[in-house]
């Protein structure tokens, strides 16, 4: 018997009661929401109000070579960076996904470290490697590349291979040091 | 000739503002430490022994899993995540392919499921068996770690009689797994649960009421169930802080709903109880090994080849012509699984807490997203948290209890 998670259909309605309607999709019995990036700090804090206290991942998708725009959500089809946030919570074990989305030039979203502190080194990742910046952040350093690191690695027009490799880095031979 | 200065007025000494953190001092622990036991560096700041603050420091060992992962199809990539979490590398195999299933939509065969079970609770055993060794062997019991380390290769045997790999397995496959159990396995295992209980009572004996041992871990580190949850910590090391969240009960997977086995928490918080959580689960897992074991579902491992999802063995490429041109469709580059433009999320109850992938598909059969939500990144970013205001002996023991593993951290 395959396992059915506990719907979130009240939550969806709680926040289209708030904040009007917003654009939702499921997928193998995962709700996603898709909340403006102007938005994304007061419909998740509403969020974690409503019983989500458990912050499972930032993570982010770069959406530049992808095969359709987002078609899930047409919303927000056109944007480069989709933001992923995974809420769960501890007491009802519902679990909802909220999609952020954000664009280039300066792909810039609220951070939620005021709301859960899980979300700092996982911003700071997504920060290190996808350049999306966190506004509010505490401390927004790189997390898993070198400091004098200048891009970021992650986003789709980073070659797997053959840029910022050790080959590139300056030597210092022996006779130097 | 005089070699004094000429003048001492016009030597600037500066103004002796003294501040309390003039009397700090910086030790950078790591990244090559036998107590962090991988590539992590902690930058302490101590005042005599007392830690007034940590900095947490990672990326020694980042290899751009992720990005890998838009490269290689999903059955190469499960090579990969053995490398993410090494001292439990079957939990991770089976945390992506039980991701990408979710992805593509593929139910299971009864037996792939028990099979899973049974090779995902060994992992927990063995992940548990070393990171409780390891924090015995960081306060001083090397004993207690080396019992844990003979019933490890015990495991290990069972693993490479399975699938011919001790350590880096790769042993799921989209579908089903790479071979099925055979009676040899199913009689390592069978002796293994037989004589495992007595060396975790030894083990039991060995550290759990050893007064130093006690006295190391007891009240350090303590973690409170509001933290635990605001900080996104998941598995062993939430559960010793009371949150009775465990994803093979909570949204049970493969075959869990069918096994008779507790979830073992804590209310103290504190390495002590990171630890005791760890022991009383090895039972639980060994209960639920026991069970399923005993009731291994006939048929086949894999899905039909029919359904064109997973690879069919070599016995049925050579003798079928289904088997052939299934083997076929999934090796060619432009055909292989239908994939559906869509994005899921698929999480298990890894060693270490919740162990997840969110798998983008963009039709191809390598994934055009495959990040890999890792619950030692969260972990670590507790420890200045839990370590404020303890002694620097008590660093390891802090360290050790969280079970961080730089791999799975850095990715």
């Amino acid at each position: 018997m395959p396992f059915t998670p506990p719907s979130v259909d009240d939550v969806i309605a709680a926040v289209a009661g708030r904040f009007g309607p917003l654009e939702t999709s499921a997928f193998r019995g995962q709700t996603r929401l898709v909340v403006p990036a102007e938005r994304s700090f007061e419909v998740l804090e509403f969020l974690k109000q409503r019983g989500f206290d458990l912050l499972i991942d930032v993570s982010c998708v770069d959406y530049l070579e992808y095969r359709d725009p987002p078609m899930q959500m047409p919303a927000c089809a056109g944007s480069r960076y989709g933001l992923v946030y995974l809420l769960a919570s501890t007491t009802t074990n519902q679990r909802l996904t909220v999609r952020v989305f954000a664009d280039d030039p300066e792909p810039m979203v609220a951070s939620v470290v005021p709301l859960w502190e899980a979300a700092n080194w996982l911003e700071r990742e997504v920060w290190d490697l996808f350049g999306i910046r966190f506004t509010g952040h505490p401390d927004l350093r790189r997390l898993v590349m070198p400091e004098e690191f200048t891009a970021h690695p992650l986003r789709k027009d980073y070659p797997l291979q053959g840029r910022g490799e050790r080959h590139n880095f300056p030597v210092i031979t022996r006779h130097e040091s | 000739m005089s070699i004094a200065p000429t003048s001492f007025e016009s030597l600037e000494v500066p103004e002796a503002a003294t501040r309390s953190e003039d009397y700090l001092w910086t030790l950078n622990f790591g990244p090559q430490h036998p107590a962090t036991h991988t590539t992590l560096r902690l930058v302490l700041k101590l005042e005599g022994e007392r830690v007034v603050d940590a900095m947490p420091e990672m990326g020694y060992l980042h290899s751009g899993f992720e990005k890998i992962g838009e490269h290689l199809t999903f059955n190469q990539y499960v090579t990969v995540t053995d490398r993410m979490n090494y001292i439990s590398p079957m939990a991770n195999n089976v945390a992506w392919h039980h991701a990408v299933e979710t992805l593509l939509g593929i139910e299971l065969t009864p037996r792939c499921k028990v099979i899973r079970t049974i090779i995902a609770e060994l992992a927990r055993l063995s992940d548990h068996l070393l990171s409780n060794g390891a924090v015995g062997l960081d306060t001083g019991a090397f004993t207690f770690f080396l019992y844990g380390f003979y019933q490890r290769e015990v495991i290990y045997d069972i693993f490479e009689t399975l699938c011919g790999a001790r350590f880096t397995n790769s042993y799921t496959r989209v579908g089903g797994v790479s071979q099925d159990f055979t009676p040899l396995v199913i009689e390592k295992i069978r002796s293994f649960v037989k004589t495992f209980p007595k060396t975790l009572d030894d083990m039991e004996r060995l550290l759990t009421r050893n007064r130093i041992f006690v006295d190391r871990t007891k009240g350090v580190g303590v973690l409170t169930k509001e933290e635990a949850i605001n900080r996104g910590a998941t598995g062993p090391v939430a559960r010793a802080s009371g949150v009775t969240r465990d994803l093979r009960k909570d949204e049970p997977y493969l075959a869990y709903a069918d096994y008779d086995f507790q979830i073992c928490c804590a209310t103290a918080g504190d390495c002590y109880a990171r630890y005791l959580v760890r022991m009383q689960e090895m039972r639980e897992s060994l209960k639920i090994v026991a069970q399923a074991v005993e009731n291994i579902p006939t048929g086949p491992v894999s899905v039909g080849i029919d359904q064109r999802t997973a690879l069919p063995t070599k016995q049925q490429v050579y003798s079928t012509i289904e088997g052939t041109i299934s083997h076929f469709e999934l090796s060619m580059s432009n055909r292989g699984f239908e994939v559906p433009c869509e994005e899921s999320y698929a999480a298990i109850e890894a060693p270490n807490g919740e162990l997840g992938f969110s798998i983008v598909g963009d039709g191809n059969e390598t994934a055009y997203r495959a990040r890999c939500r890792p619950p030692s990144v969260l972990h670590f970013a507790l420890f200045p948290y839990l370590i404020r205001g303890h002694t620097l002996s008590d660093v390891v023991a802090v360290l050790g209890s969280l079970n961080i593993i730089a791999a799975e951290l850095d990715r």
